[in-house]
């Protein structure tokens, strides 16, 4: 009975307020769909770092069956040419630049490329013997990296030395710096939000006085009074929160997915899916924004 | 039911006390007008009764405890004791005489089949039979103020409170509210009813007890509302106007008024009971 009440009171409350909640509802979508689009860029660094990327900074791939550089004029890598760079590798004049360093076979190539590329079409044109077999080294100084580059270029069977940092680290900054941006956003239309709802929750209260004062005077309980105003602000931003959540799928599935992913088929991108993993965050935040401003505004305006 | 010891009550220090050392006890199941001048303490005495405010000195106590004792989350508790009347009824607009008495059961918990069961009897007692599908403004103000009553003593409280429940209606109908409240009384609830309406204070015959300037002036049972503040002939001549034989009061001297006073009063609170 009480709480049929009580969700009766929201419900009358969110008719009768309803341009002040359609208004908290859009305050929290943008301000959710920006936390969550910083929240993708991240997501998308992480894919596009795959497998390797925390682990070691340099690689030397090697000759695969379709390699054109110089040094694979010779065909694939032979497992004498192999066991040559592993041995090299483990020298003295090498060692002392690396921390550690691992062989990527084609298998496991293969793997982590199906790994990182699991949302892109290209992963079911991709077999193992397109993939060359690697040295991933971990540097005790990343810097060093053109010592590494200059030993190894020239080895037979080496098709090339790359330093991933090098390729990736400034895509990355830019993706990091819009992340920040993002945030900021998000952080100004938080405060937005919060503000619009105490009003919102304010006006609620002042409309029901009237209800509310008879609530007091017949002895309803704290809980009885405040839960209907808390709560509506709490499912305006559950609302919004859910529209942020959609909109960005949307992104994901239509933009990525759709569209970058076709453009740029060898960069990895985040999948529809895992943006949904975003959805529990921002409603999760929704509700704290809006539980705690509407009962720091309860507080004040709505004696019990 | 209700005890005052020593109760002072300051709002504003510059200014003087509310209540300035008020102690004053009213049984269980007792009937008693609070009668006094605007600014008297008569609304600072519900007030405190409801702890809406604290006393700055002075106990307090209501059905056996100190209110000073109650914690705030216990207060609804206390409130749901007691049962107020105002003189603007406060009913809800927009929802009809059943909704707005069964309003006070549903935000305190009750099953709608007690609900059910209880209003339409509240409403037989108060003289509503028949009128639960009536919105407010459908109602003469006796009849929104039997709704507001009705509220009151929905959830059977031991005390009820009646803030000048018939100021803002004439002296047929303010008669037979006082019907539903005599009725309430016998019933074995304590009512304390605050009023500037000599009449029916009059009529009536119970206690009485005479605030001025905070301070209590006059405690009798059976008592009479003698009073020469200038307020009470104001509103009274008012009245007059609204419909009572004015010859019968205007010439005559104050004792002989007042026998015609009690005599119209008498008249009226029979036809107030039919």
């Amino acid at each position: 009975m009480r709480l049929q009440f009580i969700l009766g009171e929201i419900g009358g409350g969110l008719r009768r307020n309803l341009s002040m909640v359609v208004s908290v509802i859009l305050v929290t979508f943008v301000s959710l769909t920006f936390v969550g689009a910083a929240g993708m860029l991240q997501l998308q660094i992480n894919q596009m770092k795959g497998y390797w990327y925390d682990k070691v900074q340099v690689a030397i791939f090697l000759c695969g069956e379709g390699s054109t550089a110089a040094g694979c004029a010779s065909g694939p890598v032979t497992a004498e040419q192999q066991d040559n760079v592993r041995t090299l590798l483990e020298s003295p004049a090498v060692a002392q630049y690396v921390n550690d360093f691992q062989f990527e076979s084609r298998d496991d190539a293969y793997k982590h490329f199906k790994e990182q590329f699991s949302n892109s079409p290209i992963v079911d044109s991709v077999t193992p013997d397109q993939l060359p077999a690697s040295f991933r080294i971990n540097m005790k100084d990343p810097e060093k990296y053109q010592i590494i580059s200059e030993t190894f270029s020239s080895q037979p069977g080496v098709e090339t030395v790359i330093d991933q940092r090098q390729v990736l680290e400034r895509l990355f900054s830019v993706m990091n710096a819009a992340s920040l941006v993002a945030v900021i956003i998000a952080g100004v239309m938080t405060v937005c939000a919060i503000l619009l709802i105490a009003t919102t929750i304010r006006l609620s209260a002042f409309s029901r006085r009237r209800e509310t004062g008879i609530m007091r005077l017949v002895g309803a309980s704290k809980t009885v009074i405040q839960l209907p105003f808390i709560l509506e602000g709490v499912i305006a931003a559950v609302i919004g929160a859910a529209l942020a959540s959609g909109t960005l799928w949307a992104v994901a599935h239509f933009f990525l997915g759709e569209y970058l992913s076709k453009q740029y088929p060898d960069t990895a991108f985040i999948s529809p899916a895992q943006t949904l993993l975003l959805a529990p965050a921002l409603v999760g935040l929704g509700v704290v924004l809006a539980g705690t401003s509407s009962l720091l505004t309860l507080r004040r305006y709505l004696r019990v | 039911m209700i005890r005052f010891e020593n109760v002072t009550k300051v709002y504003d220090q510059k200014a003087r006390p509310a209540l300035d050392s008020v102690s004053l006890e009213i049984d269980r199941g007792e009937f008693a007008f609070l009668v006094g001048a605007s600014g008297s303490g008569k609304s600072t005495f519900l007030r405190l009764v409801l702890k809406e405010d604290r006393a700055t000195s002075g106990m307090v106590h209501v059905a056996g405890q100190n209110v000073a004792n109650i914690s705030s989350w216990r207060v609804p508790r206390l409130r749901r004791g007691i049962g107020v009347v105002f003189q603007d009824f406060r009913l809800l607009p927009q929802k009809n005489v059943f909704a707005n008495v069964a309003f006070a059961m549903q935000v305190i918990g009750k099953s709608r089949s007690v609900i059910r069961d209880t209003v339409p009897e509240v409403l037989k007692t108060v003289g509503l039979e028949g009128k639960e599908k009536r919105m407010p403004h459908e109602l003469s103000g006796g009849e929104q103020q039997r709704v507001a009553i009705a509220r009151a003593v929905v959830n059977r409280p031991g005390i009820l409170l009646a803030d000048e429940p018939t100021g803002n209606l004439d002296p047929t109908t303010s008669m037979g509210i006082m019907g539903v409240l005599d009725k309430i009384n016998q019933n074995g609830t304590t009512v304390v009813m605050a009023t500037h309406d000599d009449d029916i204070v009059n009529e009536m015959r119970k206690r009485v007890v005479e605030l001025k300037n905070g301070k209590v002036i006059r405690d009798e049972a059976r008592a009479l509302y003698t009073s020469m503040l200038p307020v009470v002939g104001q509103s009274r001549r008012l009245k007059d106007a609204s419909g009572r034989d004015e010859a019968a009061h205007s010439g005559g001297q104050a004792a002989g008024q007042q026998a015609a006073r009690e005599q119209a009063a008498r008249e009226q609170a029979g036809e107030g009971r039919l």
